[in-house]
């Protein structure tokens, strides 16, 4: 792992996330824009639910015969010219990566965006072994400029704002006159064109990533808007493909399935303007395209996933829908999560990976509203996996002494309902009285953590166990 | 053990499987042969001529423009009316598919339509399409000389010529015709599905036409559904 996760300190991210207005004035835009246009995309698609139900299904199919179909995958790829490599871990991958990059005597590499890219780390590794990577994704490119990891999986500059971003520009851009005019998104987008134009003509080598691995022919996908990531792979004399195992689709019929669920759910679009299909190298009278073609194929500790508690969240095909509709994830924004995966999919998957005792906290940050897995395409339970979680953090003894002992002590009044009901309607009495005066509380020991933002007020009449009894009493 | 074998050896341990048993191997080979097709969506299914007028609405709802032409012959004349639209020098690279060549360009004037390498400082390309598909208004190509990739991606304006008789209602038809044209489980290096210009949201969720491929593309359907 080359990025440091931060997940550990998710309590301390999230505060100075609700505290940095340039955040929150970039963060406002996302429920607006996003989740009103994916709901009025997905309404003229009578068939959308059909199609959640059919990409699970696929999905499910062919996580259950993986090994199967990875073979069948490779044998294609290499019938088509290509090369397949596997990597265990993200070292591996990295390993494999320069190995390449080298072979090809490459000084650049131009890059589509690729979230495997940044779980391992690639950027950093090529750097420091002389190489530079340049990443040609608007989004990427602003957030390679900042040095920053993404803030959302398929939006990666989405925590910034548009003066934040011209201020990177005139930083990185230094030889261009400094009285242009930077201020619409327009120019900004117009000047990352003109510079990365000459970077993909000038790069030796071309890194995507992959949407999806089609067995059928040893096709790779990749989904994207801006046409980056096809200059990338088409323009040097090599293509490099970084890919995980759970990336594996049978057919073009299940990908047309997939496709149909994937660009609704993430940009709100009916098809994302570039869905590109590459299957090996150049073929012999072919005027453009890359000579070799290589795809790495990484595990990273998605393998033992496969057959437990956590092996829904193999389904998951990136389309962000469950950060866009997150309530945690528009108050904090994708930094908090300290990882490379934000939102819900990165509160499970993030433990998977980095290992629960790092990133525990983050299963923790849900109100459990469940919108994610109302908008998930393919159906995945994200609440249940998070409970799931937090389960394990306390099976653990991860949980910090006081949630501990706070568990326990009302574990085991609720183990015990007759002295529940009766601790509880003592409590209410004894607040009752206290507090009759105001009729609330401006502060309650044991619950600082409420009455410092707001009062607590105080109980009237009866517990709500004894009301409801009362209530059905009186019903019978 | 190389990294394929633990790779592999690891996931059979955790499915609890082996990787020999028949009834698995022979459910994944069928599939792949198979291809069975799950959901497909209505709004394609309709008649010919319903399935061209969904194309180009939804073309257009990508942001593209389109055009219909009856014949061949026509296309030279519309081609040089969209660069006029946009102020264009009168030129344009395409790549060597029979059906572009026979396109008489000589009958549209001062259009120069030339062929050989992409050159990046070409303004406009013209291609042709395999498919077009009507449910999203999605573009099939195929890479190759008849229509190199990199003419779908570097000029500003991307000109793409389609068979009416091509526009399909949905991908599935389209994956069909490729298989017939290429063979079962082969494909050209690259097919790109095309719809609508390119575009980035990435500063402030701000949809902006033109990121790195081309601000424009237009369709020509030539002939009858």
């Amino acid at each position: 792992m080359t990025h440091v996760a931060t997940s550990p300190h998710f309590k301390e991210n999230a505060k100075a996330a609700l505290a940095d207005t340039e955040l929150q004035n970039a963060l406002k835009f996302v429920e607006v824009n996003i989740v009103t246009r994916r709901r009025e995309v997905v309404d003229r698609l009578p068939e959308f639910d059909a199609l959640r139900d059919s990409a699970r299904d696929i999905k499910n199919h062919t996580l259950a015969h993986l090994d199967l179909y990875l073979e069948a995958y490779e044998q294609k790829v290499t019938a088509a010219g290509g090369y397949v490599h596997y990597a265990v871990t993200a070292e591996d991958a990295k390993r494999i990566v320069l190995d390449l990059c080298r072979k090809f005597g490459a000084r650049t590499v131009t890059k589509g965006k690729s979230m495997i890219g940044e779980e391992i780390g690639i950027n950093d590794h090529l750097e420091a072994n002389g190489i530079v990577p340049v990443e040609t994704d608007l989004g990427e490119y602003i957030i390679q400029l900042r040095h920053e990891m993404p803030s959302h999986i398929i939006m990666p500059a989405v925590h910034l704002t548009k003066t934040q971003i011209e201020a990177d520009f005139r930083r990185a851009h230094d030889k261009l006159p400094a009285d242009r005019d930077l201020t619409e998104a327009t120019s900004l987008l117009t000047e990352a064109r003109t510079i990365l134009r000459e970077k993909f003509l000038a790069a030796d080598v071309g890194i995507t990533g992959a949407n999806f691995l089609v067995a059928e022919t040893g096709t790779s996908i990749i989904v994207t808007n801006e046409g980056n990531g096809d200059l990338t792979q088409t323009l040097p004399k090599a293509h490099i493909v970084l890919a995980s195992i759970e990336k594996l689709v049978p057919t073009f019929e299940d990908v047309s399935q997939l496709l149909r669920v994937l660009a609704r759910s993430a940009t709100a679009q009916e098809m994302s303007v570039y869905t590109t299909l590459s299957t090996g190298p150049r073929r012999a009278d072919d005027p453009d395209g890359p000579g070799e073609y290589h795809v790495v194929i990484l595990d990273n500790g998605r393998s033992s996933m496969l057959g437990g508690d956590f092996a829904d969240m193999l389904r998951c095909i990136r389309c962000g829908a469950c950060m866009n509709h997150c309530p945690v994830f528009h108050a904090v924004g994708g930094h908090a999560y300290g990882w490379v995966y934000p939102g819900p999919m990165g509160a499970v998957l993030t433990p998977s990976l980095i290992g629960v005792d790092q990133a525990g906290q983050l299963p923790n940050a849900s109100t459990f509203c469940g919108r994610c897995e109302e908008v998930c395409p393919v159906r995945i339970p994200l609440p249940r996996m998070m409970r799931s979680w937090r389960e394990r953090e306390f099976e653990r003894h991860l949980s910090p002494a006081t949630v501990r002992g706070g568990l326990a002590f009302w574990a085991f009044f609720a183990k015990r309902p007759r002295l529940y009901g009766l601790a509880t309607s003592l409590l209410a009495r004894l607040l009752a009285l206290i507090g009759r005066r105001k009729g609330r509380f401006g502060w309650l020991p044991l619950a600082s953590g409420w009455t410092r933002h707001r009062e607590f007020p105080a109980p009237q009449g009866a517990t709500f166990q004894a009301q409801w009894k009362a209530h059905k009493a009186g019903r019978r | 053990m190389s990294a394929r074998e633990q790779i592999l050896a690891a996931i059979r341990r955790s499915l609890g499987v082996t990787g020999n048993e028949a009834p698995r191997r022979k459910e994944v080979a069928d599939r792949i042969a198979g291809h069975p097709r799950g959901v497909i969506p209505a709004r394609g299914q309709g008649s010919p001529q319903e399935r061209l007028d969904l194309f180009a609405r939804m073309v257009e709802q990508a942001a593209g423009s389109i055009a219909r032409v009856n014949d061949p012959a026509d296309v030279p004349a519309e081609v040089a009316a969209f660069l006029r639209r946009y102020n264009l020098p009168m030129a344009a690279r395409r790549g060597v598919d029979p059906r572009l060549a026979d396109i008489p360009w000589q009958r549209a004037g001062t259009l120069e339509i030339s062929t050989g390498a992409p050159d990046p400082k070409m303004l406009s390309s013209v291609s042709h399409a395999f498919a077009g598909v009507a449910e999203t208004g999605t573009l099939v190509l195929t890479s190759g000389a008849d229509n190199p990739t990199s003419l779908n991606f570097l000029p500003d304006n991307h000109i793409v010529v389609v068979d009416a008789k091509d526009v399909t209602g949905d991908y599935e038809t389209v994956w069909q015709r490729l298989r017939e044209k290429f063979g079962d489980a082969v494909l050209p290096r690259t097919v790109n599905l095309i719809t609508g210009p390119s575009r980035s949201a990435d500063i402030e969720q701000t949809l902006i036409l033109g990121a790195h491929g081309p601000r424009r593309l237009h369709v020509i359907v030539v002939g009858a559904a």
